[in-house]
């Protein structure tokens, strides 16, 4: 056995971890109480099984591309990082990218993974035209729109409850330049912010930084970063069409003390991140594609700056109606306790592809917090707050949500489950996560 | 027909193999790759069209069936610029200590295998009169420990052929190069205990590799910490080093 983790950090647990290289070997890998794991970063018991966790990062082998249609076949523990390097520099991009780029095809499949897109373009699932995934039963089935249809919709964002998602076939978005033209608006209020999110609707990828310590009339204050794929025209004198990406810098190398982040330190970040941001807000300027995509990649292991005890994020949805109220409470309180992130993320979601796909129209919060003293007390009366407003949360950041507030936000599970059931009436397939949340007690 | 660049590898379908082949094709390397099934590499060989748009050619060949290498030579479609010899077998040390089936395939795998291919291509190399050898020996060769000697003798003797052929093929502007990876995490090193800031992933050394052939480096050691714990573990008193535990 091995301890086991998520990126948080939080929990840590015990499983037996397998690495195979052959399809043969996941067969035979596959025993009661087994889930896939990508590249674990889901932050918290998604990628950890109950009894043991199969790791995918050795099938990372391409089976065929067509540059004609950006059709790609490929292994499900291929990294979205290996795909920007290789394929990238030849004008192909996946449609989403998350913000980090070291996520596996798979773990991208299993939480349908959304970017700054999703409000007009979508999640990952979109994207795939077909899987082939290894069920609990033992089968090994291909699954598409068109066969197998409810396999499908069930394992994009099922989270790896459906079976071993071995290979998949996607389709990759021509571009001209690995390079993004970015326009920053400041907004000096939660309103301010979410006008300009509805205003940036028509633009192809939009995200807001808020500042969570700022409280009263600056509450919600915030950069909101618009972007468009840049042509080959837009680009500085003497730049690659495609920019290098650098393999993350200096890691974090111990646990810090969790007092490094308290909140005068995290109030004088914002305070300079905000003014910094909104001294560039207005022009509009081409950045490459890795700082735009993912800031926190160029810090390798950044997740021990929180300490051995580890984080949570909470990440949750909020219906479009009523959605300014329930922000503006949760920020609030997040403000008044004052040991949130440096940086929340509110961001547009649209309608998810899956079955248990996480995006709704509404607006998205992210939040991250320390594991310390009341924090699990604090998280469970915010999710009152968010399933009041019919939100939900998103199980690839979950570590610690209830059976109830699961239940409220997911109204299609009972159809999950079912089409699960059939695809493995033993229940081999669970993880730490499904334990705690779906699984029969 | 185009002047492309060629490698040919050896044991193609370990991960180092495939990170090696990756990185050359990368640089736009046609790319050969040999292992005992061809069936096998098929899906690497698959890898490296989708991804790189080259030229893959499978060969089928076993370190361990001497008599067949002169006809595998033989048989290449042509003679590559680069060959390189990933193959290995760490095996294990208790087993083979009794088991002399066990020792004799550690020490054939590692030594006479790889140093007679090798030697061989040189041959052919040499009356071309260039070219680039890559043998991919160990750090273990540095210094019999008690732990893994049967390996480590093997990749000692291989480290000292290479040393060997390289001074005298540069005389015919053959250049070889001796590669000493550390510890690297793949399927062989799979379940070993291995030390974090010492250790490597094969991409890394896949890289190392192509620098050296290019920048016609000698001796690589992939990690370059590597270099100081063997300087230091070299030059520790017998006496001393008896009383260790490794
Ligand atoms: C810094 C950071 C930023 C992030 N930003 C975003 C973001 O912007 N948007 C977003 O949507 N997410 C984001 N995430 C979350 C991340 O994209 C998801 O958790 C993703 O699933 C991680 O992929 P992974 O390969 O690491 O999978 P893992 O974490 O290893 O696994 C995640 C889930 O996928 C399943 N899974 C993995 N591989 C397979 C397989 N082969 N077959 C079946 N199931 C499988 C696991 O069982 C598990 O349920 C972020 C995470 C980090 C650390």
């Amino acid at each position: 056995m091995t301890l086991v983790s998520g990126w948080g950090r939080f929990p840590v647990v015990d499983s037996d971890v397998l690495r195979p290289r052959s399809l043969e070997a996941v067969a035979e890998a596959m025993v009661s109480g087994t889930v896939a794991r990508g590249n674990g970063r889901a932050y918290g018991d998604a990628a950890i099984g109950v009894a043991r966790t199969v790791a995918m990062t050795g099938f990372d082998r391409i089976r065929w591309f067509d540059p004609a249609t950006g059709c790609i076949r490929l292994e499900a523990g291929v990294l979205l990082s290996d795909l920007i390097d290789t394929f990238g520099p030849r004008g192909f991009l996946p449609f989403v990218l998350p913000g980090t780029r070291f996520v596996s095809i798979g773990g991208a499949i299993a939480a349908d993974v959304h970017g700054k897109n999703h409000h007009c373009e979508g999640g990952f699932g979109r994207y795939v035209d077909s899987i082939l995934l290894r069920t609990g039963e033992g089968e090994t089935i291909e699954a598409s729109r068109e066969q197998n249809s409810d396999a499908f919709f069930a394992t994009i964002g099922g989270m790896g409850l459906t079976g071993i998602i071995l290979e998949a076939t996607l389709r990759l978005r021509k571009v001209e330049t690995g390079w993004i033209r970015e326009r920053v608006i400041s907004a000096s209020d939660l309103d301010a912010a979410m006008r300009a999110l509805d205003a940036g609707d028509a633009a192809t990828y939009s995200v807001a930084w808020i500042d969570c310590a700022a409280r009263g009339k600056d509450l919600g204050r915030s950069l909101i970063y618009l972007g468009e794929h840049a042509g080959k025209d837009e680009l500085p004198a003497g730049a690659a069409a495609f920019p290098a990406g650098k393999d993350p810098g200096l890691g974090v190398p111990i646990d810090l003390p969790s007092m490094t982040l308290n909140r005068f330190s995290i109030r004088a970040f914002n305070e300079l991140y905000y003014r910094m941001g909104a001294r560039r807000a207005g022009r509009s300027h081409v950045v490459s594609l890795y700082p735009y995509f993912f800031p926190l990649d160029s810090i390798a292991d950044w997740n021990r700056i929180y300490g051995k005890r580890g984080f949570l994020q909470h990440q949750c949805v909020i219906p479009e109606n009523g959605a300014r109220a329930v922000l503006g409470e949760i920020l609030d309180r997040v403000a008044r306790r004052g040991d949130a992130s440096f940086l929340a993320v509110l961001k547009k979601l649209g309608q998810g592809d899956g079955i248990l796909s996480f995006p709704l129209p509404g607006y998205t919060l992210a939040l991250d917090f320390p594991v310390r003293g009341d924090i699990l007390n604090f998280l469970d009366d915010i999710d009152r707050l968010v399933v009041a407003a019919g939100g939900r949360l998103y199980l690839a950041k979950d570590a610690r949500q209830s059976r109830e507030t699961l239940n409220a936000g997911y109204p299609a599970l009972s159809r999950f489950n079912a089409i699960r059931k059939s695809l493995d009436p033993a229940g081999n397939i669970r993880s730490k996560l499904s334990q705690r949340l779906f699984d029969e007690v | 027909m185009t002047s492309r660049k060629s490698v040919l590898v050896l044991g193609g379908s370990s991960d180092i193999g495939r990170a090696v082949a990756r990185a050359f094709a990368k640089a736009e390397y046609d790319v050969g790759l040999a292992g005992r099934s061809v069936a096998a590499l098929e899906p690497d060989a698959a890898d490296l069209r989708a991804r790189y748009n080259v030229e893959v050619g499978l060969h089928t060949f076993d370190v361990l069936d001497i008599a067949s290498f002169e006809g595998f030579v033989a048989g290449l479609p042509a003679l590559p610029e680069v060959v390189i010899s990933i193959v290995g077998l760490l095996g294990v040390q208790q087993q083979a200590e009794s088991d002399l089936a066990h020792a004799t395939a550690i020490m054939r795998s590692n030594y006479e295998g790889p140093a007679l291919i090798l030697g061989l291509l040189a041959e052919k190399f040499l009356s071309r009169g260039s070219g680039t050898l890559v043998g991919v020996s160990s750090v273990a060769g540095d210094r019999g420990r008690a732990s893994n000697y049967v390996y480590g003798s093997a990749k000692a003797g291989f480290s000292a052929f290479l040393s060997g052929l390289r001074a005298r093929a540069s005389r015919g502007g053959v250049h070889v190069v001796t590669v000493k990876p550390g510890f690297v995490r793949t399927r062989m090193t799979e379940g070993m205990k291995l030390i974090g800031p010492l250790t490597v992933e094969a991409p890394v050394v896949g890289a190392a590799i192509l620098r050296a052939v290019e920048n016609k480096t000698d001796i690589v050691y992939v990690s370059a910490k590597w270099r100081l714990v063997m300087l230091i573990i070299k030059t520790l008193p017998e006496v001393v080093f008896k009383k260790l535990k490794f």
